[in-house]
């Protein structure tokens, strides 16, 4: 019994693996196809190997490295990394949890935009504390979260869609208001982004390790890695221990069983996306209370890329709550990695190709796992007759 | 008002073309959420042959035409093979297709441009022309022929009869020897297709710049709710075209508009507005809508 | 030699964990009625969907006319001159009638649709072979006995001569059967050759030359039916001698415990009402069948006293407390346990494992959850005990997943589920569909042992065997009305009939009668 959890455990982590191999050795190729271009461009002879080196060393090592890749005892790029890392665990759960009940929060990123809102109104009009702002963002977010599940709960409408369309309602609404015409209250003309945090109310920023000692987890990375890592476990527990999380799951495996069993799925589609709301709110919160930057409304067709990343990280993850800590330092790391290649001949965004190949790849986890799954079994009776 | 005429076809073919689409697929059986995607790189390989074949006017619109449309076609390809082939959830390979065209579309641009901006400039004239005082583009009289078309397959053709029934009820056109996954592949390609164009028609006419980072801005997702109002029919999905159009034109003569102008409302009050209006049409429309009965649902030959 | 027109021989078919037809033979001579006998599981609709092209066989060969023919897929059988009514018709219900009998086999010029031949070739086969169908209805807006209608009509459009009837009587009435026999006399005496699937022993005396049975993926035999009883049949296809008639205690009938009054429920995408008027009572110790043909408000009747769905007007009582507007979970509580019609959509959580489907109409008492907690060696101990008292047989006990699980043991369990609740009133949806013999016989004893118990049972079943062995009433449903009540031991499955298919209604009738 313990033993086919234990491996059915196993053939997840195996194939989420496997999607992540398939992914880099994509992102490797398209990095191969662009030195080739580069160095085509550039007129002067080169060879294969040339090209291959570059890819490597230019783009590819770094892109493995992460953090790591720079100088010094401590990296920044590892600080950044973390800095990132609790954002995406919390878009990851975000959008896992809404997959346990059966729900595609597409719209985390929305419901982030929104939740930075709530934290930078907070923070740099209201001066709150940093725990409060924090709230105000899950609020926000919670709000965002609701709309979707309230359309799909009363009116029918696919929470895909919703979502979608609420993600530039949201962004819209919080770019016009942030920007408020070049004189908002928030809105630092000169940078063109909103004020940072520990300029106008440093009581808001999340406190960071320093005096401990902990020197990785200094800024822009904060104890919101910390607090991501609790939440996570705290959803592991609702959703394997408690009757909420038993009818949260009853929903997301069968709608109409659940209603069949009294569960009321109205209210429970509601809930679970508010809660995904929040966590998306809370993860925008930790990043913009971070100071790790800071907001632009004037990027106002652009929805924030963090919100996408959830999908990635959740999928890689199985929905696992645990496992969202694992794949959003991972996708945290690549991406990171992505800022170091050479700008010049790789951009950054290939580490948004690794992703969306991820993405896709997860997109029939499930064939990766029968295969896996096959293939083992197949070792242990010794092969089919 | 000319203005707001203008605008307002221009959305409306783009909204029109990629919402068929999303019609051919769904009819078929498969969601397709990626028309956001497949807008994007429709839009940027028309783009790339619009500004780098040298060609004659003429020709430099019916090529990098195609070349959307082809482009769009086999990038929806990927949408199909997950879907078809590998029986994947389609809304989450659609997903993936709408970031991964992103990026590689900001990838392309900024190698393109050699600097770290993802935009490309163009000509646009080729494609434009005028009716008196009204700037028109090609797009236009192309949407219109192909809702024509369009009609004219789904409806009076044995290829129209048999996409419908793989859409709803693929177990019953397999038991007529019906090839199911070949129903669905032309589906997707025929919104791949239209798609494609459709991000062309987005992009090209308007502006004669365009910044990749943006994609197409939400209009394939806005496509979909077309789509939806359009209840997956040519004629009702025209309709619904206009109406929306009508709301995203506004953004674009607000600062031109007298009465408007006084009301002096930020620029993006009014690109939310076709959204919010979007969710109400929705919220009133969902619950008689139907869609086509075997969507989402991967078709299995082999299942018991 | 040759007097066969279609030769299965030695067919094996494999799937993963069931071997479906292990060495299966099958001859059909032409121009006869051949009869394919066997439980459910027995493996008939995979060796004719073998024949019919949607699977291949692992081992054997098919022959037409004496010659090696390979199907690859439904294209191939039809050019061979097969066809199939499949039990679960394959009819697109959006798209007209005509439609749906020239899918796959259009006329057209240069890929446009030509229907104007075709229409009036549909016509004149409908008018040959008295199968009244309108070419322009949408097959969502026709009867049952229509539908069906159509699917011979595809057949015949196709010129085929080799008809394969999937359980085609199963959702007939006793006149339609009548009919559909007579039919399928008429085309065998044409030449054409029929294969006849059905589990149905009267059937197969009244109309089938010959029949070949299977049990479990076997062929037991093929038998002159001239020469043989039921009984013989019944026990090639069991295995063992059953009899079905459950025997019936007579109980003194106690209290009304439901009451329902002018229950009307609204159509989901037509205007029609789905269930009109439906008034009744059912009284502890007696078992009250609602019988109908499909699809004549008996799900919506179900959905509605259970509050899956709204009703438009209506009263219920359940033990005199008004329970109309309540959830579903109030009036679980307040008493209705309910095995529902389509176990794997409603009745379980097919990705859950056993024991937290076992719990699924209360896992919300206290005596398997605190402070929200779930105790999950409550709920261990609750599931190993149903397990043992109720016979659930599973791969690997309690944490089995549900999907994984046999039909049977599927129905076992929400039976153990909803049983064990001891509420007053069962309601009972299709409990026996899709179950073998044995499977039956022990639904039927669980569903007598809780009349017996003093409880009240309301059992909805298009099983007419079924209605009359097990209940102590029947109320017939049609078009969402309750047209008649009669009691089992004075009428007959014919009476039934008449009812069922709308052609008598009590009330109406009775005053003409007298006149």
């Amino acid at each position: 019994m313990k033993n086919n959890k234990l491996r059915s455990v196993a053939v997840t982590i195996l194939s989420a693996l496997l999607c992540v191999v398939i992914g880099l050795v994509i992102g490797f190729a398209v990095l191969v196809g662009l030195s080739y271009a580069s160095r085509s461009g550039s007129g002067a002879p080169f060879t294969f190997a040339d090209v291959i080196n570059d890819a490597y060393t230019k783009g590819f090592q770094r892109v493995l490295m992460g953090g790591w890749y720079g100088s010094g005892r401590v990296p920044r790029g590892i600080r950044s990394e973390l800095a990132q890392a609790a954002p995406l665990i919390m878009t990851g759960l975000s959008v896992a949890f809404a997959f346990k009940t059966g729900l595609f929060n597409i719209g985390a990123a929305g419901q982030y935009a929104v939740g930075a809102f709530g934290a930078l109104v907070c923070a740099l009009v209201l001066k709150l504390p940093w725990y409060l702002c924090l709230i105000a963002a899950a609020v926000f977010g919670a709000l965002w979260g609701a709309i979707p599940g309230i359309f799909k709960a009363y009116f029918n409408v696919n929470e895909v869609i919703t979502a979608i369309m609420f993600n530039w309602i949201g962004l819209y609404g919080v770019n016009t208001i942030l920007y408020g015409g070049g004189h908002g209250v928030m809105f630092n003309e000169k940078t063109s982004k909103t004020w940072a945090v520990a300029a106008k109310s440093s009581g808001s920023l999340i406190p960071d390790l320093k005096d401990l000692g902990a020197n990785y987890i200094v800024r822009p990375a904060t104890v919101g890695i910390f607090i991501a890592i609790l939440i996570a476990v705290a959803l592991w527990v609702i959703l394997n221990k408690t009757t909420f999380g038993y009818e949260l799951k009853a929903c997301g495996f069968s709608k109409s069983a659940a209603k069949y069993a009294g569960i009321n799925e109205k209210k429970n589609i509601i809930l679970s996306m508010t809660i995904s709301g929040a966590l998306a709110g809370i993860g925008a919160g930790m990043y913009y209370l971070s100071d790790a930057a800071q907001w632009e409304p004037m990027v106002s067709t652009v929805l924030p890329a963090f919100g996408f990343d959830g999908i990635s990280v959740a999928l890689l993850a199985s929905s696992h709550p645990l496992g969202t800590i694992l794949s959003a330092l991972f996708i945290s790391h690549i991406s990171t990695g992505g800022g170091f290649m050479d700008a010049m001949i790789f951009p950054p965004e290939i580490a948004d190709v690794i992703s969306g190949v991820i993405i896709y790849l997860c997109a029939f986890m499930m064939l990766f796992k029968n295969k896996i799954a096959r293939l083992l079994s197949r070792k242990e009776k010794g092969g089919l007759h | 008002m000319l203005l707001l005429v203008k605008y307002t076809l221009l959305y409306m073919v783009v909204l029109m073309m990629v919402a068929l689409g999303g019609m051919f697929s769904e009819r078929s059986g498969i969601i397709n959420i990626a028309l956001e995607g497949i807008m994007v790189i429709g839009g940027l390989v028309g783009v790339l042959a619009a500004k780098f074949l040298a060609l004659t006017p003429v020709w430099t619109v019916v090529i990098s035409i195609l070349a959307a449309g082809l482009a769009g076609m086999i990038y929806a390809l990927l949408l199909g093979y997950a879907s078809v082939h590998l029986k994947a959830d389609q809304t989450i390979g659609g997903t993936a297709l709408n970031i991964l065209a992103t990026a590689i579309a900001m990838v392309i641009a900024k190698r393109v441009n050699g600097t770290q901006a993802p935009k490309l400039d163009y000509v646009n004239a080729p494609f434009l022309f005028s009716i008196g005082d009204l700037e028109l583009n090609v797009f236009i009289p192309l949407g219109i022929v192909l809702l024509l078309i369009s009609y004219v397959i789904l409806y009076k053709t044995r290829l129209g009869l048999r996409l419908r029934s793989c859409g709803e009820h693929p177990q019953a056109a397999a038991s007529v020897g019906i090839n199911v996954y070949k129903m669905r592949y032309i589906g997707v390609m025929a919104s791949g297709f239209l798609g494609g164009i459709g991000g062309l028609a987005y992009i090209i006419p308007a502006v004669s710049i365009w910044n990749f980072e943006q994609g197409v801005t939400g209009m394939g997702f806005l496509a979909l709710a077309v789509m939806i109002f359009g209840q997956w029919k040519p004629f009702r999905i025209f309709f619904a075209a206009i109406f929306f159009s009508l709301f995203r034109a506004m953004a674009n003569i607000a600062d031109s508009f007298p009465i408007l102008k006084e009301l002096n409302w930020p620029k993006e009050i009014y690109n939310m507005m076709p959204f919010i209006a979007s969710m109400i049409v929705l919220a009133f429309s969902s619950k008689k809508s139907r869609a086509p009965k075997a969507e989402g649902i991967p078709y299995d030959t082999g299942a018991r | 030699m040759n007097d066969y027109v279609i030769e299965m021989l030695h067919i094996d078919k494999v799937f993963p964990g069931i071997k479906a037809n292990d060495d299966i033979t099958l001859q059909l001579r032409k121009g006869e009625i051949h009869a394919l006998l066997g439980e459910n599981g027995a493996g008939k609709s995979t060796l004719m969907s073998v024949l019919f092209g949607m699977y291949q066989p692992d081992g054997g060969e098919i022959r037409k006319d004496g010659k090696k023919v390979e199907i690859h897929n439904p294209n191939d059988a039809n050019a061979l001159g097969i066809g199939m009514v499949h039990q679960h018709f394959k009819l697109v219900e959006v798209f007209s009638v005509l439609d749906n009998i020239i899918l796959g086999a259009e006329d057209v010029k240069m890929g446009m649709l030509k229907k104007k031949k075709a229409r009036e070739k549909v016509v004149a086969l409908s008018e040959n072979y008295g199968l009244r169908v309108d070419p322009d209805a949408l097959i969502e807006d026709i009867s049952v006995g229509m539908q069906q209608r159509v699917e011979i009509l595809k057949m015949l459009y196709r010129d085929n001569d080799i008809l394969i009837f999937d359980e085609p009587t199963a959702v007939l009435t006793p006149q339609e059967i009548e009919e559909l026999l007579q039919i399928m006399r008429n085309f065998a005496a044409e030449g054409k050759s029929i294969l006849f699937i059905t589990h149905k022993l009267n059937e197969i005396m009244a109309v089938a030359d010959r029949c070949t049975v299977l049990r479990k993926g076997k062929c037991m035999g093929t038998v002159e039916v001239q020469n043989t009883t039921k009984e013989e049949l019944s026990r090639m296809m069991v295995g063992r001698d059953v009899s079905m008639t459950v025997e019936k205690k007579d109980i003194a009938v106690g209290s009304v415990v439901l009451e329902v009054r002018d229950i009307t429920v609204p159509g989901k995408f037509k205007k029609k009402d789905a269930v009109k008027n439906v008034s009744f009572e059912v009284r502890a110790g007696e078992i009250v069948c609602l019988a109908g043909i499909e699809g004549n408000g008996q799900t919506e009747f179900v959905a509605a006293l259970t509050g899956l769905e709204a009703m438009s007007r209506g009263r219920i009582r359940l033990n005199g407390q008004d329970i109309t507007n309540a959830s579903v979970r109030a009036r679980a509580r307040a008493g209705i346990s309910h095995i529902p019609e389509d176990r794997h959509k409603h009745g379980l959580v097919l990705d859950y494992s056993l024991e937290d489907n076992l719990v699924l109409q209360r896992y919300w008492e206290p005596a398997f959850q605190e402070g929200g907690f779930i105790k999950k060696g409550e709920v261990r101990r609750y599931a190993e005990k149903l397990i043992d008292e109720y016979d659930i047989r599973s791969g690997q006990g309690a944490v089995t997943v549900a999907r994984s699980m046999s039909g049977g043991n599927q129905q076992k369990a929400i039976i153990a589920r909803e049983v064990d609740r001891n509420c007053d009133l069962l309601v009972a949806v299709q409990p026996t569909r899709g179950l073998d013999v044995g499977a039956i016989e022990n639904v039927h004893r669980q569903i007598e042992a809780v009349k017996n118990n003093r409880k009240a049972v309301l059992l909805v079943s298009l099983e007419l065997d079924e209605v009359m062995s097990l209940s102590d009433r029947i109320l017939v449903m049609y078009e969402g009305e309750i047209v008649g009540e009669f009691d089992p031991k004075t009428t007959t499955v014919q009476e039934l009939g008449l009812y069922m298919a709308g052609a008598r209604r009590q009330g109406e009738e009775d005053v003409f009668d007298e006149e």
